[in-house]
Protein backbone atom coordinates (compact mmCIF):
# COMPACT_ATOMS: atom_id res chain seq x y z
CA UNK A 1 0.00 0.00 0.00
CA UNK A 2 2.74 2.08 0.39
CA UNK A 3 4.85 1.40 -1.95
CA UNK A 4 4.93 3.95 -4.70
CA UNK A 5 3.64 2.14 -7.57
CA UNK A 6 5.21 3.95 -10.91
CA UNK A 7 8.47 2.91 -12.15
CA UNK A 8 8.27 4.84 -15.39
CA UNK A 9 8.29 8.51 -14.54
CA UNK A 10 5.45 9.72 -16.73
CA UNK A 11 6.95 13.06 -18.24
CA UNK A 12 9.16 10.27 -19.89
CA UNK A 13 6.52 7.74 -21.36
CA UNK A 14 4.42 10.37 -22.95
CA UNK A 15 6.69 11.52 -25.98
CA UNK A 16 7.63 7.77 -26.91
CA UNK A 17 4.24 7.21 -27.32
CA UNK A 18 3.05 10.29 -28.92
CA UNK A 19 1.74 9.43 -32.48
CA UNK A 20 2.08 5.56 -32.02
CA UNK A 21 0.26 4.66 -29.06
CA UNK A 22 -2.68 7.15 -28.76
CA UNK A 23 -2.33 9.04 -32.35
CA UNK A 24 -4.32 12.17 -32.54
CA UNK A 25 -5.20 11.82 -35.65
CA UNK A 26 -6.70 15.16 -37.42
CA UNK A 27 -9.66 13.82 -38.25
CA UNK A 28 -11.07 12.67 -35.10
CA UNK A 29 -13.52 15.17 -34.57
CA UNK A 30 -15.74 13.71 -37.49
CA UNK A 31 -18.02 11.13 -37.69
CA UNK A 32 -17.42 7.97 -35.84
CA UNK A 33 -16.40 5.21 -38.43
CA UNK A 34 -13.80 2.51 -39.11
CA UNK A 35 -11.95 5.12 -41.28
CA UNK A 36 -10.16 6.29 -38.08
CA UNK A 37 -9.31 3.60 -37.60
CA UNK A 38 -5.67 2.14 -38.92
CA UNK A 39 -5.26 -0.76 -36.21
CA UNK A 40 -7.93 -2.73 -34.42
CA UNK A 41 -6.38 -1.68 -31.05
CA UNK A 42 -5.97 1.96 -32.45
CA UNK A 43 -8.72 4.37 -31.64
CA UNK A 44 -9.44 7.46 -30.65
CA UNK A 45 -12.70 8.43 -29.41
CA UNK A 46 -14.52 11.50 -30.77
CA UNK A 47 -15.02 13.15 -27.59
CA UNK A 48 -12.72 14.60 -25.31
CA UNK A 49 -11.26 12.32 -22.97
CA UNK A 50 -12.08 11.82 -18.97
CA UNK A 51 -9.24 9.41 -19.33
CA UNK A 52 -5.97 8.97 -20.92
CA UNK A 53 -4.24 5.69 -20.47
CA UNK A 54 -1.12 5.75 -21.98
CA UNK A 55 1.29 2.14 -22.42
CA UNK A 56 -0.16 0.85 -19.07
CA UNK A 57 1.53 -2.55 -17.24
CA UNK A 58 0.24 -3.90 -14.77
CA UNK A 59 2.49 -6.82 -12.92
CA UNK A 60 1.43 -8.91 -9.89
CA UNK A 61 4.55 -9.57 -8.09
CA UNK A 62 6.68 -10.66 -11.27
CA UNK A 63 3.95 -12.07 -13.33
CA UNK A 64 2.90 -9.28 -15.82
CA UNK A 65 -1.34 -9.10 -16.11
CA UNK A 66 -1.65 -6.58 -18.18
CA UNK A 67 0.80 -5.39 -21.07
CA UNK A 68 1.13 -2.26 -22.72
CA UNK A 69 -2.54 -1.04 -22.68
CA UNK A 70 -3.04 2.60 -24.57
CA UNK A 71 -6.56 3.57 -24.45
CA UNK A 72 -8.84 6.56 -24.56
CA UNK A 73 -11.79 6.74 -22.24
CA UNK A 74 -14.05 9.32 -23.44
CA UNK A 75 -16.10 11.30 -21.18
CA UNK A 76 -19.65 11.24 -20.59
CA UNK A 77 -20.31 8.02 -22.30
CA UNK A 78 -20.02 4.49 -21.12
CA UNK A 79 -17.01 2.07 -22.28
CA UNK A 80 -16.93 -1.35 -21.82
CA UNK A 81 -14.18 -3.58 -21.12
CA UNK A 82 -15.46 -7.25 -22.46
CA UNK A 83 -13.15 -10.30 -23.12
CA UNK A 84 -12.87 -14.03 -20.91
CA UNK A 85 -11.60 -14.23 -17.66
CA UNK A 86 -7.58 -13.77 -16.74
CA UNK A 87 -7.79 -10.81 -19.63
CA UNK A 88 -6.82 -8.45 -17.64
CA UNK A 89 -9.96 -5.91 -18.11
CA UNK A 90 -10.67 -6.03 -14.13
CA UNK A 91 -7.28 -5.01 -13.55
CA UNK A 92 -7.35 -2.47 -15.84
CA UNK A 93 -10.68 -1.25 -14.53
CA UNK A 94 -8.98 -1.56 -10.93
CA UNK A 95 -6.05 0.64 -12.11
CA UNK A 96 -8.34 3.63 -13.03
CA UNK A 97 -8.61 4.49 -9.35
CA UNK A 98 -5.80 3.48 -7.72
CA UNK A 99 -7.73 0.29 -6.06
CA UNK A 100 -4.57 -2.10 -7.37
CA UNK A 101 -2.60 -0.64 -4.90
CA UNK A 102 -4.62 -2.32 -2.22
CA UNK A 103 -3.40 -6.00 -3.52
CA UNK A 104 0.12 -6.70 -2.05
CA UNK A 105 3.06 -6.77 -4.77
CA UNK A 106 0.96 -4.84 -7.35
CA UNK A 107 3.33 -2.68 -9.84
CA UNK A 108 1.92 0.17 -12.80
CA UNK A 109 4.53 0.90 -15.60
CA UNK A 110 2.47 3.66 -18.08
CA UNK A 111 0.23 6.45 -17.47
CA UNK A 112 -3.06 7.35 -16.76
CA UNK A 113 -3.86 10.93 -17.19
CA UNK A 114 -6.62 12.67 -15.65
CA UNK A 115 -7.18 16.60 -16.11
CA UNK A 116 -3.36 16.44 -17.23
CA UNK A 117 -2.38 14.46 -14.04
CA UNK A 118 -0.93 11.08 -14.07
CA UNK A 119 -2.88 9.32 -11.51
CA UNK A 120 0.37 7.39 -10.70
CA UNK A 121 2.40 10.68 -10.25
CA UNK A 122 4.50 11.06 -7.09
CA UNK A 123 2.38 13.63 -5.64
CA UNK A 124 -0.94 12.10 -6.28
CA UNK A 125 -2.98 10.86 -3.38
CA UNK A 126 -5.00 7.70 -4.01
CA UNK A 127 -7.66 8.80 -1.40
CA UNK A 128 -8.16 11.70 -3.48
CA UNK A 129 -8.34 10.32 -6.84
CA UNK A 130 -11.11 7.54 -5.28
CA UNK A 131 -13.42 10.24 -4.69
CA UNK A 132 -13.37 11.79 -8.03
CA UNK A 133 -13.40 8.58 -9.59
CA UNK A 134 -15.59 6.01 -7.91
CA UNK A 135 -16.62 2.53 -8.38
CA UNK A 136 -19.47 -0.02 -7.93
CA UNK A 137 -17.83 -4.10 -7.31
CA UNK A 138 -19.48 -6.99 -8.94
CA UNK A 139 -20.83 -8.48 -5.40
CA UNK A 140 -23.18 -5.51 -4.10
CA UNK A 141 -21.08 -4.77 -0.82
CA UNK A 142 -23.54 -2.23 1.21
CA UNK A 143 -22.08 -1.68 4.00
CA UNK A 144 -24.15 -2.90 7.41
CA UNK A 145 -25.80 0.15 8.64
CA UNK A 146 -29.10 1.69 7.23
CA UNK A 147 -29.79 2.65 3.93
CA UNK A 148 -29.33 6.50 4.60
CA UNK A 149 -25.85 5.79 6.32
CA UNK A 150 -24.83 4.05 3.25
CA UNK A 151 -25.38 7.03 1.10
CA UNK A 152 -24.14 9.48 3.75
CA UNK A 153 -21.06 7.40 4.52
CA UNK A 154 -18.64 8.46 1.38
CA UNK A 155 -19.57 12.28 2.06
CA UNK A 156 -18.93 12.34 5.76
CA UNK A 157 -15.37 10.87 5.57
CA UNK A 158 -14.95 13.08 2.66
CA UNK A 159 -16.12 16.01 5.40
CA UNK A 160 -19.60 17.24 3.46
CA UNK A 161 -20.89 20.10 5.18
CA UNK A 162 -24.06 20.43 3.15
CA UNK A 163 -27.92 19.04 4.23
CA UNK A 164 -27.74 15.20 4.38
CA UNK A 165 -31.11 14.50 3.84
CA UNK A 166 -31.28 16.42 0.48
CA UNK A 167 -28.07 14.68 -0.45
CA UNK A 168 -28.96 11.26 0.41
CA UNK A 169 -32.47 11.89 -1.18
CA UNK A 170 -30.58 13.41 -4.82
CA UNK A 171 -28.24 10.46 -4.58
CA UNK A 172 -31.30 7.63 -3.95
CA UNK A 173 -33.08 9.40 -6.72
CA UNK A 174 -30.33 9.26 -9.46
CA UNK A 175 -29.60 5.64 -8.63
CA UNK A 176 -33.31 5.02 -9.54
CA UNK A 177 -34.16 3.89 -5.62
CA UNK A 178 -35.76 6.44 -3.72
CA UNK A 179 -39.19 5.31 -4.32
CA UNK A 180 -39.09 2.13 -3.58
CA UNK A 181 -36.94 3.07 0.04
CA UNK A 182 -38.01 6.03 0.49
CA UNK A 183 -39.97 5.15 3.68
CA UNK A 184 -37.80 2.79 5.03
CA UNK A 185 -34.09 4.96 5.21
CA UNK A 186 -33.32 3.35 8.63
CA UNK A 187 -33.54 0.26 7.73
CA UNK A 188 -30.38 -1.97 7.16
CA UNK A 189 -28.64 -1.81 3.37
CA UNK A 190 -28.39 -5.44 3.71
CA UNK A 191 -32.72 -5.88 3.88
CA UNK A 192 -32.97 -5.17 -0.03
CA UNK A 193 -32.71 -7.62 -2.61
CA UNK A 194 -29.58 -8.26 -4.59
CA UNK A 195 -30.70 -5.61 -7.51
CA UNK A 196 -31.56 -2.96 -4.72
CA UNK A 197 -28.16 -3.51 -3.09
CA UNK A 198 -26.35 -2.46 -6.07
CA UNK A 199 -28.74 0.26 -6.78
CA UNK A 200 -27.56 1.51 -3.39
CA UNK A 201 -23.49 1.00 -4.06
CA UNK A 202 -24.35 3.18 -7.13
CA UNK A 203 -26.20 5.42 -4.97
CA UNK A 204 -23.64 5.33 -2.33
CA UNK A 205 -20.68 6.81 -5.19
CA UNK A 206 -22.70 8.79 -6.79
CA UNK A 207 -23.06 11.16 -3.23
CA UNK A 208 -19.54 11.79 -2.81
CA UNK A 209 -20.09 13.60 -6.68
CA UNK A 210 -17.51 11.86 -8.91
CA UNK A 211 -16.68 11.96 -12.06
CA UNK A 212 -16.24 8.88 -13.21
CA UNK A 213 -18.02 5.92 -11.98
CA UNK A 214 -16.14 1.88 -12.74
CA UNK A 215 -18.33 -0.80 -12.65
CA UNK A 216 -16.97 -4.30 -12.47
CA UNK A 217 -19.09 -6.52 -13.90
CA UNK A 218 -22.35 -4.65 -11.86
CA UNK A 219 -24.86 -7.45 -12.85
CA UNK A 220 -22.90 -10.67 -12.77
CA UNK A 221 -24.55 -11.41 -9.52
CA UNK A 222 -28.06 -10.05 -10.25
CA UNK A 223 -31.50 -11.57 -12.15
CA UNK A 224 -32.19 -10.56 -15.90
CA UNK A 225 -35.09 -8.03 -14.64
CA UNK A 226 -32.56 -6.31 -12.00
CA UNK A 227 -29.80 -6.72 -14.45
CA UNK A 228 -32.24 -4.76 -17.00
CA UNK A 229 -33.20 -1.69 -14.46
CA UNK A 230 -29.51 -1.60 -13.74
CA UNK A 231 -28.52 -1.48 -17.21
CA UNK A 232 -31.08 1.59 -17.83
CA UNK A 233 -29.82 3.36 -15.19
CA UNK A 234 -26.28 3.35 -16.63
CA UNK A 235 -27.75 5.14 -19.35
CA UNK A 236 -29.49 7.81 -17.46
CA UNK A 237 -26.35 8.36 -15.55
CA UNK A 238 -23.91 8.66 -19.03
CA UNK A 239 -25.07 12.11 -19.68
CA UNK A 240 -23.61 13.26 -16.61
CA UNK A 241 -20.75 10.93 -15.81
CA UNK A 242 -18.26 9.03 -17.40
CA UNK A 243 -18.92 5.11 -16.77
CA UNK A 244 -16.36 2.13 -17.75
CA UNK A 245 -18.00 -1.41 -16.87
CA UNK A 246 -16.21 -4.46 -17.22
CA UNK A 247 -18.60 -6.84 -18.26
CA UNK A 248 -18.62 -11.05 -19.13
CA UNK A 249 -21.99 -10.76 -21.10
CA UNK A 250 -21.30 -9.49 -24.65
CA UNK A 251 -24.89 -8.68 -25.00
CA UNK A 252 -24.85 -5.74 -22.14
CA UNK A 253 -21.85 -4.45 -23.74
CA UNK A 254 -23.85 -4.53 -26.90
CA UNK A 255 -27.12 -3.23 -25.25
CA UNK A 256 -25.52 -0.10 -22.86
CA UNK A 257 -21.98 1.05 -24.17
CA UNK A 258 -20.93 3.65 -26.97
CA UNK A 259 -17.34 2.23 -26.87
CA UNK A 260 -15.98 -1.58 -26.74
CA UNK A 261 -12.44 -2.49 -25.86
CA UNK A 262 -11.83 -6.25 -26.15
CA UNK A 263 -9.15 -7.68 -24.23
CA UNK A 264 -7.21 -11.28 -24.50
CA UNK A 265 -4.32 -13.04 -22.45
CA UNK A 266 -2.17 -14.21 -25.38
CA UNK A 267 -0.04 -17.26 -25.26
CA UNK A 268 2.57 -15.04 -22.56
CA UNK A 269 -1.03 -15.31 -20.58
CA UNK A 270 -0.72 -11.50 -19.80
CA UNK A 271 -3.30 -9.68 -20.94
CA UNK A 272 -3.67 -7.01 -24.20
CA UNK A 273 -5.79 -4.88 -25.15
CA UNK A 274 -6.75 -6.51 -28.72
CA UNK A 275 -9.39 -4.08 -30.35
CA UNK A 276 -11.04 -0.93 -29.53
CA UNK A 277 -14.08 1.01 -31.34
CA UNK A 278 -17.31 2.24 -31.15
CA UNK A 279 -19.36 -0.92 -29.71
CA UNK A 280 -21.72 -1.18 -33.01
CA UNK A 281 -18.63 -1.46 -35.24
CA UNK A 282 -16.94 -4.10 -32.23
CA UNK A 283 -19.91 -6.31 -32.66
CA UNK A 284 -20.34 -6.24 -36.74
CA UNK A 285 -17.34 -5.35 -38.23
CA UNK A 286 -14.35 -6.05 -36.09
CA UNK A 287 -11.31 -5.58 -37.33
CA UNK A 288 -9.63 -8.30 -35.61
CA UNK A 289 -10.14 -12.25 -36.20
CA UNK A 290 -9.76 -12.59 -32.81
CA UNK A 291 -12.69 -10.48 -31.46
CA UNK A 292 -15.08 -11.78 -33.90
CA UNK A 293 -14.20 -15.21 -32.66
CA UNK A 294 -14.73 -13.90 -29.27
CA UNK A 295 -18.09 -12.56 -30.15
CA UNK A 296 -19.59 -15.12 -31.84
CA UNK A 297 -18.88 -17.65 -29.66
CA UNK A 298 -16.63 -19.44 -31.65
CA UNK A 299 -13.71 -17.93 -28.69
CA UNK A 300 -12.16 -21.72 -27.48
CA UNK B 1 -32.43 -57.98 -21.72
CA UNK B 2 -33.78 -60.32 -19.60
CA UNK B 3 -36.32 -59.73 -16.76
CA UNK B 4 -34.79 -60.72 -13.50
CA UNK B 5 -37.23 -62.68 -11.36
CA UNK B 6 -37.75 -61.54 -7.31
CA UNK B 7 -34.42 -63.57 -6.03
CA UNK B 8 -35.28 -65.27 -2.38
CA UNK B 9 -31.74 -64.89 -1.48
CA UNK B 10 -31.70 -61.17 -1.96
CA UNK B 11 -31.38 -59.10 1.29
CA UNK B 12 -30.70 -55.57 1.81
CA UNK B 13 -29.98 -56.12 5.20
CA UNK B 14 -26.41 -55.61 6.25
CA UNK B 15 -24.34 -59.25 6.12
CA UNK B 16 -19.95 -59.99 5.64
CA UNK B 17 -18.18 -57.18 5.82
CA UNK B 18 -20.51 -54.23 5.43
CA UNK B 19 -22.00 -55.68 9.12
CA UNK B 20 -18.67 -55.74 9.87
CA UNK B 21 -17.96 -51.52 9.24
CA UNK B 22 -21.44 -50.94 10.58
CA UNK B 23 -19.95 -52.18 13.35
CA UNK B 24 -17.17 -50.18 13.84
CA UNK B 25 -19.13 -47.51 12.42
CA UNK B 26 -21.91 -47.47 15.42
CA UNK B 27 -19.44 -48.37 18.43
CA UNK B 28 -17.56 -45.10 17.23
CA UNK B 29 -19.88 -42.97 18.70
CA UNK B 30 -20.11 -44.45 21.62
CA UNK B 31 -16.26 -44.02 22.28
CA UNK B 32 -16.26 -40.86 21.11
CA UNK B 33 -19.34 -39.88 23.73
CA UNK B 34 -17.22 -41.64 25.89
CA UNK B 35 -14.07 -39.21 25.30
CA UNK B 36 -16.23 -35.69 25.28
CA UNK B 37 -17.66 -36.94 28.97
CA UNK B 38 -14.57 -37.20 30.77
CA UNK B 39 -14.32 -33.52 31.44
CA UNK B 40 -17.65 -32.75 32.14
CA UNK B 41 -17.89 -35.66 34.69
CA UNK B 42 -14.89 -34.52 36.22
CA UNK B 43 -15.56 -30.97 36.32
CA UNK B 44 -19.09 -31.78 37.81
CA UNK B 45 -17.61 -34.19 40.86
CA UNK B 46 -15.28 -31.28 41.23
CA UNK B 47 -18.17 -29.13 41.64
CA UNK B 48 -20.21 -31.37 43.69
CA UNK B 49 -17.44 -32.39 46.15
CA UNK B 50 -16.72 -28.52 46.47
CA UNK B 51 -20.68 -27.41 47.28
CA UNK B 52 -20.92 -30.40 49.62
CA UNK B 53 -17.56 -28.65 51.52
CA UNK B 54 -17.81 -25.14 51.20
CA UNK B 55 -21.80 -24.34 51.04
CA UNK B 56 -22.49 -23.73 54.16
CA UNK B 57 -19.96 -20.98 54.42
CA UNK B 58 -21.24 -19.24 51.49
CA UNK B 59 -23.15 -16.36 53.62
CA UNK B 60 -23.26 -12.59 53.35
CA UNK B 61 -20.58 -12.03 55.76
CA UNK B 62 -18.29 -14.32 54.02
CA UNK B 63 -18.13 -11.02 51.57
CA UNK B 64 -18.52 -8.52 53.86
CA UNK B 65 -15.33 -9.95 56.41
CA UNK B 66 -11.87 -9.53 55.79
CA UNK B 67 -9.24 -12.73 56.64
CA UNK B 68 -8.91 -13.90 59.70
CA UNK B 69 -6.85 -16.33 62.32
CA UNK B 70 -9.81 -17.22 62.93
CA UNK B 71 -12.08 -19.71 60.43
CA UNK B 72 -15.67 -18.98 60.89
CA UNK B 73 -15.07 -15.59 60.81
CA UNK B 74 -12.38 -14.65 57.40
CA UNK B 75 -14.36 -14.24 54.64
CA UNK B 76 -13.30 -12.60 51.08
CA UNK B 77 -13.71 -9.09 51.48
CA UNK B 78 -10.25 -7.90 50.97
CA UNK B 79 -9.52 -10.19 48.29
CA UNK B 80 -12.69 -9.74 46.28
CA UNK B 81 -12.12 -6.22 46.18
CA UNK B 82 -8.44 -6.52 45.47
CA UNK B 83 -9.46 -8.88 42.02
CA UNK B 84 -12.14 -6.47 41.15
CA UNK B 85 -9.25 -3.32 41.23
CA UNK B 86 -6.64 -6.02 39.24
CA UNK B 87 -9.27 -6.88 36.95
CA UNK B 88 -10.52 -3.40 36.22
CA UNK B 89 -7.06 -2.03 35.76
CA UNK B 90 -5.86 -4.98 33.09
CA UNK B 91 -8.23 -4.23 30.98
CA UNK B 92 -7.79 -0.58 30.77
CA UNK B 93 -4.31 -1.66 29.52
CA UNK B 94 -5.45 -4.43 27.66
CA UNK B 95 -8.36 -3.19 25.23
CA UNK B 96 -6.29 -0.22 23.72
CA UNK B 97 -2.69 -2.38 22.81
CA UNK B 98 -4.27 -5.24 22.14
CA UNK B 99 -6.66 -3.55 19.59
CA UNK B 100 -4.23 -1.42 18.19
CA UNK B 101 -1.32 -4.40 17.94
CA UNK B 102 -4.45 -6.26 15.44
CA UNK B 103 -4.77 -3.40 13.57
CA UNK B 104 -1.49 -3.17 12.86
CA UNK B 105 -0.60 -6.46 12.00
CA UNK B 106 -4.19 -7.00 9.85
CA UNK B 107 -4.35 -3.83 8.24
CA UNK B 108 -1.10 -1.47 7.95
CA UNK B 109 1.85 -3.47 8.90
CA UNK B 110 3.77 -4.24 5.03
CA UNK B 111 4.72 -7.73 5.08
CA UNK B 112 8.07 -6.97 6.24
CA UNK B 113 10.48 -8.83 8.60
CA UNK B 114 9.28 -6.51 11.66
CA UNK B 115 5.96 -8.23 11.14
CA UNK B 116 7.30 -11.71 10.97
CA UNK B 117 9.16 -10.64 14.26
CA UNK B 118 6.18 -9.21 16.04
CA UNK B 119 3.78 -12.07 14.76
CA UNK B 120 6.41 -14.91 15.93
CA UNK B 121 6.67 -13.16 19.53
CA UNK B 122 3.24 -12.82 20.14
CA UNK B 123 3.10 -16.57 19.23
CA UNK B 124 5.60 -17.34 21.87
CA UNK B 125 4.67 -15.11 24.41
CA UNK B 126 0.80 -16.93 24.10
CA UNK B 127 2.93 -20.04 25.24
CA UNK B 128 5.10 -18.57 28.29
CA UNK B 129 3.72 -20.44 31.59
CA UNK B 130 1.89 -17.62 33.69
CA UNK B 131 4.92 -18.07 36.32
CA UNK B 132 7.62 -16.21 34.00
CA UNK B 133 5.67 -13.19 33.84
CA UNK B 134 5.42 -13.29 37.28
CA UNK B 135 8.82 -13.44 37.65
CA UNK B 136 9.62 -10.74 35.02
CA UNK B 137 6.63 -8.20 36.85
CA UNK B 138 8.99 -9.22 40.30
CA UNK B 139 11.95 -7.90 38.18
CA UNK B 140 10.57 -4.95 36.56
CA UNK B 141 7.19 -3.51 37.51
CA UNK B 142 8.25 -3.95 41.19
CA UNK B 143 12.15 -3.88 41.92
CA UNK B 144 13.18 -2.08 38.92
CA UNK B 145 10.15 0.40 38.64
CA UNK B 146 9.90 0.75 42.50
CA UNK B 147 6.13 0.07 42.30
CA UNK B 148 6.52 -2.63 44.89
CA UNK B 149 3.73 -5.29 45.36
CA UNK B 150 0.92 -2.95 44.22
CA UNK B 151 -2.09 -3.44 42.06
CA UNK B 152 -0.09 -1.09 39.37
CA UNK B 153 2.45 -3.75 39.33
CA UNK B 154 0.03 -6.89 39.42
CA UNK B 155 -2.17 -5.74 36.80
CA UNK B 156 0.77 -4.47 34.54
CA UNK B 157 1.82 -8.31 34.82
CA UNK B 158 -1.74 -9.32 34.15
CA UNK B 159 -2.02 -7.85 31.03
CA UNK B 160 1.58 -9.12 29.30
CA UNK B 161 0.34 -12.21 30.23
CA UNK B 162 -3.20 -12.06 28.47
CA UNK B 163 -1.81 -9.87 26.03
CA UNK B 164 -0.85 -11.70 23.41
CA UNK B 165 -4.24 -14.20 23.48
CA UNK B 166 -5.80 -11.14 23.51
CA UNK B 167 -4.39 -9.88 20.52
CA UNK B 168 -4.50 -12.84 18.58
CA UNK B 169 -8.66 -13.35 19.19
CA UNK B 170 -8.49 -9.86 18.06
CA UNK B 171 -7.02 -10.38 15.09
CA UNK B 172 -9.45 -13.35 14.21
CA UNK B 173 -11.95 -11.05 14.25
CA UNK B 174 -10.93 -8.34 12.43
CA UNK B 175 -10.02 -11.13 9.42
CA UNK B 176 -13.94 -12.06 9.96
CA UNK B 177 -14.47 -8.47 8.49
CA UNK B 178 -15.08 -9.32 4.78
CA UNK B 179 -12.21 -7.36 2.45
CA UNK B 180 -15.25 -6.26 0.28
CA UNK B 181 -16.59 -3.75 2.85
CA UNK B 182 -13.20 -2.44 3.29
CA UNK B 183 -13.10 -1.88 -0.59
CA UNK B 184 -16.27 -0.35 -0.55
CA UNK B 185 -15.04 1.79 1.89
CA UNK B 186 -11.91 3.07 -0.07
CA UNK B 187 -13.92 3.26 -2.92
CA UNK B 188 -15.75 5.76 -1.51
CA UNK B 189 -12.58 8.14 -0.97
CA UNK B 190 -12.61 6.86 2.86
CA UNK B 191 -8.94 6.60 4.47
CA UNK B 192 -7.47 3.62 5.55
CA UNK B 193 -7.85 4.95 8.99
CA UNK B 194 -11.67 5.79 8.57
CA UNK B 195 -12.26 3.05 6.86
CA UNK B 196 -10.62 0.86 10.22
CA UNK B 197 -12.65 2.94 12.44
CA UNK B 198 -16.29 2.80 10.52
CA UNK B 199 -16.08 -0.61 9.30
CA UNK B 200 -13.65 -2.88 10.17
CA UNK B 201 -13.47 -1.98 14.03
CA UNK B 202 -17.70 -2.16 14.35
CA UNK B 203 -17.39 -5.36 12.40
CA UNK B 204 -14.92 -6.95 14.67
CA UNK B 205 -16.03 -5.75 17.93
CA UNK B 206 -18.05 -8.43 18.91
CA UNK B 207 -15.17 -11.09 18.13
CA UNK B 208 -13.07 -8.54 19.92
CA UNK B 209 -14.60 -8.22 23.63
CA UNK B 210 -15.04 -11.77 23.68
CA UNK B 211 -11.59 -12.67 23.48
CA UNK B 212 -11.07 -9.96 25.91
CA UNK B 213 -13.68 -11.69 28.18
CA UNK B 214 -12.00 -15.35 27.67
CA UNK B 215 -8.89 -13.39 28.85
CA UNK B 216 -10.16 -11.53 31.62
CA UNK B 217 -11.70 -15.08 32.86
CA UNK B 218 -8.19 -16.30 32.66
CA UNK B 219 -6.63 -13.12 34.55
CA UNK B 220 -9.20 -13.39 37.15
CA UNK B 221 -7.90 -16.88 37.93
CA UNK B 222 -4.33 -16.09 37.76
CA UNK B 223 -2.32 -17.23 40.90
CA UNK B 224 1.26 -17.85 40.52
CA UNK B 225 1.85 -14.96 38.83
CA UNK B 226 0.90 -12.82 41.65
CA UNK B 227 1.78 -14.77 44.38
CA UNK B 228 5.63 -14.35 42.77
CA UNK B 229 5.52 -10.41 42.90
CA UNK B 230 4.00 -10.57 46.37
CA UNK B 231 0.09 -10.36 46.28
CA UNK B 232 0.12 -13.55 49.08
CA UNK B 233 -0.21 -11.15 51.58
CA UNK B 234 -2.58 -10.70 54.77
CA UNK B 235 -5.04 -8.11 53.33
CA UNK B 236 -7.37 -5.82 55.99
CA UNK B 237 -8.32 -2.60 54.08
CA UNK B 238 -10.03 -1.84 51.60
CA UNK B 239 -8.12 -0.61 48.31
CA UNK B 240 -8.42 2.54 47.60
CA UNK B 241 -5.19 3.39 45.40
CA UNK B 242 -3.74 1.82 42.42
CA UNK B 243 -0.80 1.90 44.76
CA UNK B 244 -1.74 -0.19 47.61
CA UNK B 245 -1.02 -3.67 48.50
CA UNK B 246 -3.72 -6.29 47.01
CA UNK B 247 -4.61 -9.50 47.28
CA UNK B 248 -6.63 -11.84 44.43
CA UNK B 249 -9.62 -14.44 45.11
CA UNK B 250 -7.24 -17.01 44.04
CA UNK B 251 -4.74 -16.36 46.19
CA UNK B 252 -7.05 -16.44 49.41
CA UNK B 253 -8.27 -19.51 48.21
CA UNK B 254 -4.76 -21.25 48.29
CA UNK B 255 -4.30 -19.44 51.55
CA UNK B 256 -6.89 -21.18 53.29
CA UNK B 257 -6.16 -24.55 51.42
CA UNK B 258 -2.42 -24.20 52.93
CA UNK B 259 -4.11 -24.05 56.42
CA UNK B 260 -3.98 -27.41 58.46
CA UNK B 261 -7.44 -26.68 60.21
CA UNK B 262 -10.56 -28.12 58.43
CA UNK B 263 -12.65 -25.20 58.77
CA UNK B 264 -10.63 -23.49 56.78
CA UNK B 265 -10.70 -25.79 53.79
CA UNK B 266 -14.10 -24.97 54.04
CA UNK B 267 -13.32 -21.74 53.55
CA UNK B 268 -11.53 -22.20 50.82
CA UNK B 269 -14.08 -24.22 49.12
CA UNK B 270 -16.64 -21.37 49.47
CA UNK B 271 -13.99 -19.27 48.02
CA UNK B 272 -13.79 -21.91 45.03
CA UNK B 273 -17.86 -21.61 44.90
CA UNK B 274 -17.28 -17.65 44.34
CA UNK B 275 -14.43 -17.97 41.94
CA UNK B 276 -15.92 -20.21 39.63
CA UNK B 277 -19.51 -18.34 40.08
CA UNK B 278 -17.12 -15.69 38.46
CA UNK B 279 -15.44 -17.44 35.87
CA UNK B 280 -18.36 -18.78 34.45
CA UNK B 281 -20.37 -15.64 34.46
CA UNK B 282 -17.59 -14.34 31.71
CA UNK B 283 -17.66 -17.30 30.01
CA UNK B 284 -21.34 -17.16 29.45
CA UNK B 285 -21.49 -13.96 28.87
CA UNK B 286 -18.91 -14.30 25.79
CA UNK B 287 -20.53 -16.84 24.49
CA UNK B 288 -23.98 -14.70 24.32
CA UNK B 289 -22.21 -11.61 23.12
CA UNK B 290 -21.07 -14.52 20.44
CA UNK B 291 -24.05 -15.43 19.55
CA UNK B 292 -25.96 -12.56 19.88
CA UNK B 293 -24.48 -10.50 17.46
CA UNK B 294 -23.90 -13.78 14.61
CA UNK B 295 -27.15 -12.71 14.07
Amino acid sequence: MSEAPPTTPPTEAAPVHEGTATPRPTMSRKSVGASQRTAPDRFTPPEPPALEVRDLSVYYGKKMALSGVSMQIPVKKITALIGPSGCGKSTLLRSLNRMNDLIPGARITGAVDYHGHNLYGNSVDPVEVRRRIGMVFQKPNPFPKSIFENVAFGARVNGYKGDYNELVERSLRQAALWDEVKDDLKKSGLALSGGQQQRLCIARALAVEPEIILMDEPCSALDPIATLKIEELMRQLARDYTIVIVTHNMQQAARVSDYTGFFLAGEAAYGQLIEYGPTEEIFTTPMDPRTEDYITGRFG
Amino acid sequence: MAVSLPDENFTLQATGRVARRQAVSRASKWVLLGASMIGVVVLFALMVDTIVVGWSRISWSFFTSYPSRFADQAGLRSSFIGSIWILSLTIVFVVPIAIATAIWIEEFAPKTRLLEFVKLNLANLAGVPSIIYGVLGLAVFVRLFGWGSSILAGSFTLFLMILPMTVIASQEAIRQVPPSLRQGSLALGATEWQTVWYHVLPGALPGIITGVILALARAAGETAALIMIGAFTFIAFDNTSIWDSFTTMPIQVYNWTVRPQEAFRQNAAAGILVLMTVVLTFNIAAAALRERFRN
